[in-house]
């Protein structure tokens, strides 16, 4: 009874053909190496959240001393670009053309008001994208609160209240998105390779019935996942392992958790996508539906859905519960966790464990799911 | 010209059944677009409901009572903890149970009363910079609210110019409101590219195709045999998409839809364009699927959805131009929100012209070498 021997030749044979079919397909490379490279320099350089010069099409009314030297507060500004217009009709013509993101209007008795005590002056802006025009309306507050303080002198400290906000950023003291976003990074590399490959392969398997050759010889189902996981885990840790490096040498994200709890953590991560692919092309059997269904179950959620460019704080009741059923958010807070804030027990462990039980459960359903049986 | 009129429509027919006969195919067709627009919709979002925040207020007077009052009276923060020493506020930011801790020292009113600035310390979890930079700015707010308070009641003279703010085209700056017109484009550009790229691979795959070419079929027919119903899908979808914002998100439609239509035509017919050029160089459907995805990877990222345009560096921006999805998002969000016409959309338009009609006359072209 060499069993055992044999269980591991057939493994090994498999993989070995596996493995050559990924090396000879380019766009299985193209996947597992250009894929992550793309999206490092796509990160890296590509996505930014800070606001550079906006231009603000200034309508002054008054035409006073006073009126000019708050348009002058705003030219200084090294946040604003301002272009003169004479009427607000003028003004939103600009925005609508998108030669302004905004308008600032001083109405006709600002200089007269503004010796009486409250004057008021009308900062617009387009709402069009709200993240960013909300990013106007606080620089916006800059130059007025210049301008008080120098022009209306008396009033001392008026840019700061009698309460004066101290704030520290813990994690990302230097207020880097690179800091939150090269852990996201790693997560939808692992996810486009365990699930998205791994389903395209399998389905072509059973769509070209080259599956159910091998189900007449020797192999047994268990075999057969086992040489299917080897090469795509191989691949996914390549795109780790790109990104890690990435991260380090390029973006220089500090890792201030353990290096082997983060390979742990992606590990497992690994495992739930490969998990997902392997499951989904075993039900659908259809290179079309597979690849659907797991760009919609995996990606995109993974995109949209983990905390990595949204907040989940920012979600209804109703579709953070959704979240809870997606992997891809307990493995964001785990990478995030152990960049950023280090080896912190109380967000690890339970994570971790979620992560393994998924990726455990998702296993035992593919085993289950594929029967060595013609339909 | 009449007989070729026939064949198109009989492809265009052969294309329509491929696709939707099968029930589970046509699931995936329509179900995605609307699931993800609702999704979405819901989660795709920069503002914040809810900050979970602890506090370690070591002055216990009236003064920092009220202030933390009016942040509790606030509606979005939510106090998780009152803490007793400096020492527990990493835990609390660690397990990320608070977002934010304030901490108000003992001498908050005693400086507020002598016209000192009173110094409230906050500490936020940076591992999203972008939220923490969110909550801090409304934090901000209250306090700049609790400052006007104290100062008109304590007889202090109010800033001299007041800034009012105000919002055109979105009166809330609620984000959802340029987020899910953007969807319209996002999620389409998605369907179309796939599902035309994946329907010629397909073919190829199983030998159709070369079927097809020893037709009397001229490599034109072919082309605007695949290419028709793939745009009549993607307008489909995207008025699935168009009527969820309007009637389930109740996002005021302010534009022209025969403005928005044209736009959308225009934007398919690129995105089906290169959906053809990706399964010219795809020998099977796992090749069109992972090429065509590499493309909508960076489309989607560097189209303005999530971060915008402007930020990114000269050398991206320049690269982007072939990027039918930057012109899209900007068609939908300002005929949707601005009411923009045809005259101001013309740097949208003509690009959109320009790369519909390179890679809709390269599919062609290929076609016909493929049957040389």
């Amino acid at each position: 009874m060499n069993d055992w021997s044999a269980v591991l030749r057939r493994i090994r044979a498999l993989t070995v053909k596996e493995t050559r079919q990924v090396l000879r397909d380019p766009s299985s490379v193209a996947i597992g190496v250009a894929f992550p490279l793309m999206m490092i320099l796509l990160f890296g350089y590509g996505l930014s959240l800070d606001v550079t010069r906006v231009t603000i099409a200034a309508v002054d009314l008054d035409a006073s001393s006073d009126s000019a030297a708050l348009v002058g507060a705003f030219r200084l500004s090294p946040y604003f670009q301002v272009i003169a217009v004479h009427s607000i009709a003028e003004a939103r013509t600009l925005v609508l053309d998108r030669r302004a993101d905004g308008a600032l209007l001083i109405s006709s008795d600002f200089s007269r008001r503004w010796h009486h005590g409250g004057a008021q002056v009308q900062v617009l802006v387009n709402g069009t994208d709200a993240n960013q025009a909300r990013i106007m309306q606080a620089y916006a507050q800059g130059p007025v609160a210049n301008w008080s303080a120098e022009y209306a002198g008396s009033v001392g400290n008026a840019s700061t209240g009698p309460v004066v906000v101290v704030d520290r950023m813990w994690f990302n003291e230097s207020n880097d998105s690179h800091y939150f976003l090269v852990p996201g990074l790693i997560v939808l590399v692992m996810t486009i390779i365990g699930a998205f490959l791994t389903a395209m392969v399998v389905a072509r398997e059973w769509e070209r019935g080259t599956l159910e050759a091998l189900f007449v010889t020797p192999v047994r189902v268990g075999e057969f996942l086992i040489s299917k996981l080897l090469p795509y885990f191989g691949l996914g840790m390549t795109g780790f392992v790109l990104c890690l490096l990435a991260g380090k040498f390029l973006f220089h994200v500090p890792l201030r958790g353990s290096l082997p709890l983060l390979c742990l953590a992606s590990t497992t991560y690994l495992l739930v996508t490969l998990g997902i692919g392997l499951l989904v092309s075993t039900l659908v059997k259809s290179q079309f539906l597979a690849s659907q269904l797991v760009l919609l179950l995996t990606y995109l959620p993974a995109m949209m859905l983990s905390g990595l460019v949204f907040d989940l704080r920012s979600m209804p009741a109703f579709i953070q519960g959704v979240t809870y059923a997606i992997p891809a958010r307990y493995a964001v807070a785990l990478l995030q966790t152990l960049y950023l804030a280090g080896d912190v027990g109380s967000t690890i462990w339970p994570k971790l464990a979620v992560l393994t039980a998924m990726a455990v459960g998702l296993l035992i359903l593919t085993r289950l799911a594929t029967r060595k049986r013609l339909s | 010209m009449r007989s070729s009129l026939y064949r198109i429509l009989a492809l265009i027919q052969k294309e329509f059944l491929a696709v939707l006969k099968d029930p589970r195919s046509r699931t995936i067709i329509f179900l995605p677009p609307i699931l993800q627009s609702l999704l979405f919709g819901y989660a795709a979002s920069f503002d914040l409901n809810s900050v979970p925040y602890a506090v370690l207020d070591q002055d216990h007077s009236a003064a920092s009572a009220a202030l933390l009052s009016r942040l509790d009276g606030s509606g979005v923060f939510h106090r998780q903890a009152d803490l007793a020493r400096a020492g527990d506020i990493s835990a609390l930011i660690n397990s990320s149970r608070a977002l934010l801790v304030i901490q108000i020292g003992q001498d908050f009113e005693r400086h507020l009363v002598m016209g000192e600035p009173a110094l409230v310390q906050v500490v936020a979890d940076g591992r999203n910079s972008n939220t923490a930079g969110t909550a801090m700015g409304y934090f901000g707010n209250v306090v700049d609210e609790f400052n006007a308070d104290w100062r008109s009641g304590h007889g202090q003279a109010g800033p001299p110019v007041q800034i009012v703010m105000r919002s055109w085209y979105n009166p809330n700056l609620d984000s959802r409101w340029g987020m899910v017109p953007s969807l319209i484009g996002t999620l389409t550009l998605v369907g179309a590219m796939m599902l035309t790229a994946m329907s010629v691979a397909r073919e190829r795959e199983q030998g159709t195709f070369d079927q097809l070419l020893v037709t009397p079929f001229r490599p034109f027919e072919i082309m605007a045999g695949k290419a028709i119903p793939n745009v009549a899908i993607g307008l489909a979808q995207s008025t699935t998409i168009l009527l969820i914002a309007q009637f389930w998100f109740h996002i005021p439609f302010s534009g022209s839809f025969v403005v928005l239509y044209s736009g959308l035509g225009l934007f398919l017919m690129a995105a089906v364009g290169l959906g053809l050029l990706v399964s010219s160089i795809a020998a099977t459907m796992q090749q069109a699927m992972l090429y065509a995805f590499l493309l909508i990877m960076p489309f989607a990222l560097l189209s303005g959805l999530v971060t915008p345009v402007k930020t990114m560096p000269e050398f991206l921006q320049s690269a982007l131009l072939i990027n039918p999805l930057l012109y899209a998002l900007d068609i939908t969000k300002r005929v949707y929100l601005e009411n923009a016409g045809f005259a101001q959309l013309v740097p949208d338009f003509a690009p959109l012209a320009a790369i519909g009609a390179v890679t809709l006359s390269f599919a062609a072209w290929f076609f016909r070498k493929r049957l040389a």
